[in-house]
């Protein structure tokens, strides 16, 4: 993974040093609250309901051993004991005191970790795919490619103060794993005719209160120019994005207003000033970069361990494991590990600090000692021998982060909501929690098999529940918390908006709502078809019938 | 007398920002001696007039597009920038753009809601002046403010302090 040069540890180590005055200023009241506030974000921190919350920085996804350590560290010392893993692919803190922040960002610096723009209307963390690198279906390696945009917009001058926060995801792979149709600027790696690597780059698309799929604005913009190229989107969303209304300020609606084709005008229009500038970038750069994002180094292995294979046989418990929280790695003889946050008996996305260290020493002892974050808010360790993974799997069971679950109904993507976040309108832990209780027989969840659940405790859409498979959004209705549940929705290439059912539950309505929609799909899925596959084929109106019952669809379509 | 950071130094600085309000016309207006930032809307209307008076400068709101001035830029001494809100990043690429399309090198003026906190950005995108409110800053809280010119000192990206990228300016260990 990458690795800080003295100028990266020296940016990082001055920003340690501009927040801890910044902090003093504002304790001292030289700093108003609306003065603070964007400083404050733009270092990941909130104010929230119970204390602040500090958004670490997890740049693509991608942990050392030693910052896991950290991590635990951190919790432990200057938190409850414990961390959450977002779905940004970042880490947050619940409960610091605002005056120890300065303090955390100096712990973080001296294990290359940071704080930088995890808020704020700026360019926030780039995301990507938790198995790059590892993946059988990558054309190209995301990671380079991140932190070579990474440096490019950590504290870029012109765009500190945006309209709004401004999203990037990077895949590189046959399926997207990143979510880039939903990012303010989706890049696919690929390559042309020629076998030149490039971006087809997607612009405003997004999540929150108006949920929009990414345009394609570029169809191949070549390597050597994709920070020029973003620069230039960059500034077009600067200069003309709405700063007048808040709902209205994310870089979709000034896509939306202007046409793809418009926008993208402008943005050629101001490319070609910036084109083959100094900021195109170099052989050189791009080689230093990915030279930190190496292949470790692989035993030879031939095929399949049979070990493995006896163990599953003799061990169901490992078995169940194995089928779904194992994935394939593209070198024999190793697999992807997922060590699954979804416990139940805790916030979907939690991690004790305990935990923590146990996964730091998994990986040092199973997996060249890295752990990916993924915005499904599970971790990952993505490089284990076949021969190991029982042993992973003891310590992990051992540990409550073996729930065999992964890409089942249980294994669900949840915000915080409102048991922390002061912009939610509702709960969302809860929820999660009571659904994983009504789903708990592990029979039941395969024979379900794979669907995605997200639960937002607000519009802000942090929980991505525009692309669940099932999608849960909190609502206040005159001060009571309800919950509207929308279908269809999807993530990764092909990815859909789902569409509202119908009238909102109560939070106790819950797994009830859940059971009938599941029991629709089990009724009437054909032979092998998945859950999203079903609803697709379907469309909404059985399910409306399952959960609402004949009368009231019918009440409805009348009154319609 | 007011102060102002020129060239991160602090000096002092008497220029006036004249604001029309609601119920003065450009076209009607008879300016005083002495320096002072017009808005562009004066300029456009008494350009001939005030081209080339010393001590004139043009001050720019954040909707008001930098390339209005472009054919008038040799006659304009000084501009000025305004952030309505300190929130309001707009200016920052209207510096950019004179300073790098427009090749503008006069004095780029930050006025209106300017924070310490802002300087370092303010300076990498070409301000060579900057202007808290009179009153916001006392004289020796900005004479402490001048180091958060200095909040970074080796940047990654290319700006107009530095044109040229770190990966082109330094050679880094892989």
């Amino acid at each position: 993974m990458y690795r800080y040069d003295p100028y990266d540890q020296k940016i990082v180590d001055e920003r340690v040093a501009q927040f801890r005055d910044q902090t003093r200023r504002y304790l001292a009241g030289e700093l108003t609250d609306d003065e603070f506030r964007p400083l404050r974000l733009q270092n990941g921190l909130y104010i929230q309901r119970h204390a602040p919350m500090l958004r670490v920085a997890v740049p693509y996804g991608l942990l050392s051993s030693r910052q896991v350590r950290k991590l635990a560290h951190i919790a432990r010392t200057y938190d409850k004991d414990y961390a959450h893993v977002t779905t940004r692919q970042n880490f947050q803190f619940n409960w610091p005191a605002l005056e120890v922040v300065p303090e955390i960002l100096a712990e973080l610096a001296t294990v290359e970790m940071h704080a930088i723009q995890t808020s704020g209307a700026c360019i926030r963390n780039i995301t990507s795919d938790p198995f790059a690198g590892v993946a059988g279906d990558e054309y190209i390696d995301p990671r380079p490619w991140c932190e070579v945009l990474r440096q490019w917009s950590t504290f870029h001058p012109e765009f500190a103060f945006l309209p709004r926060k401004f999203k990037i995801a990077v895949n590189g792979a046959a399926e997207d794993r990143a979510v880039i149709q939903c990012h303010d600027i989706g890049l696919e790696l690929k390559r042309d005719a020629a076998g030149e690597i490039g971006f087809r780059v997607l612009v405003g698309g997004g999540m929150g209160r108006t949920p929009i799929i990414g345009e394609e604005i570029a169809d191949f913009v070549p390597w050597q120019h994709i920070i020029t190229y973003c620069e230039a989107i960059l500034r077009v969303y600067n200069r003309y994005g709405r700063r007048d209304n808040l709902y209205k300020a994310r870089i979709k609606i000034l896509v939306k207003s202007l046409g793809v084709a418009e926008f993208k005008r402008q943005v050629e229009e101001e490319w070609a000033f910036g084109k083959n500038g100094p900021s195109t970038l170099t052989e050189a750069e791009v080689a230093r970069v990915a030279g930190h994002f190496t292949t470790p180094a692989y035993e030879t292995l031939t095929g399949d361990d049979a070990g493995y294979a006896a163990q599953r046989a003799a061990n169901p418990a490992f078995a169940a494991w194995a089928r779904r929280n194992v994935l394939a790695h593209k070198v024999p003889g190793y697999a992807v590990v997922v060590l699954s946050l979804k416990n139940p008996a805790r916030a979907p996305g939690d991690i004790s600090a305990e935990q923590l260290e146990l996964v730091a020493d998994l990986a040092d002892a199973f997996s060249f000692g890295e752990i990916r974050a993924t915005h499904e808010q599970n971790l990952v360790l993505a490089d284990v021998k076949q021969s190991e993974l029982f042993a992973v799997w003891e310590k992990a069971r051992a540990s409550s982060l073996a729930t065999p679950t992964f890409g089942l109904l249980t294994d669900l993507i949840c915000c915080p909501g409102g048991d922390f976040c002061a912009l939610a309108n509702a709960k969302s832990i809860p929820i999660a929690n009571a659904i994983q209780a009504r789903f708990d027989d592990l029979d039941y969840l395969y024979e379900i098999g794979d669907i995605e659940l997200n639960i937002s405790g607000c519009m802000n859409s942090c929980g991505h529940h525009h692309v669940g498979h099932i999608g849960i959004l909190g609502v206040d209705k005159n001060g009571e918390e309800w919950y509207q549940v929308s279908l269809g929705g999807s993530q990764g290439n092909q990815t859909s908006i789902g569409k509202v059912i119908g009238r909102s539950f109560a939070a106790a309505e819950m797994p009830d709502v859940i059971s009938k929609i599941v029991d629709v799909y089990l009724a009437q899925r054909l032979a092998g078809e998945r859950f999203i596959e079903t609803v697709r084929r379907l469309g909404l109106d059985p399910f409306k019938l399952g959960v609402y019952g004949e009368a009231a669809v019918k009440e409805r379509k009348q009154n319609a | 007398m007011p102060k102002l950071i020129k060239n991160g130094q602090l000096i002092d600085d008497d220029a006036r920002i004249l604001v029309l309000d609601e119920t003065q016309a450009p076209e009607e207006l008879t300016l005083a001696d002495g320096p002072v930032f017009v808005p562009f809307a004066v300029w456009q209307a008494h350009k001939g007039q005030l081209s080339g008076r010393a001590g004139l400068g043009v001050w720019l709101d954040s909707h008001e597009e930098v390339e209005d001035l472009a054919p008038d830029l040799d006659s304009i001494g000084a501009i000025a920038l305004n952030f309505p809100k300190f929130t309001d990043g707009r200016a920052y690429s209207a510096a950019a753009l004179l300073r790098t399309r427009l090749g503008y090198k006069g004095e780029i003026r930050a006025i209106g809601e300017v924070l310490r906190d802002q300087f370092f950005f303010m300076q990498r995108c070409g301000f060579d002046a900057i202007q808290p409110k009179a009153g916001k800053y006392s004289d020796a809280q900005l004479e402490e403010a001048l180091a958060s010119l200095k909040d970074f000192s080796t940047p990654y990206q290319a700006a107009v302090d530095q044109p040229e990228p770190l990966f082109r300016r330094a050679t880094r260990s892989a």
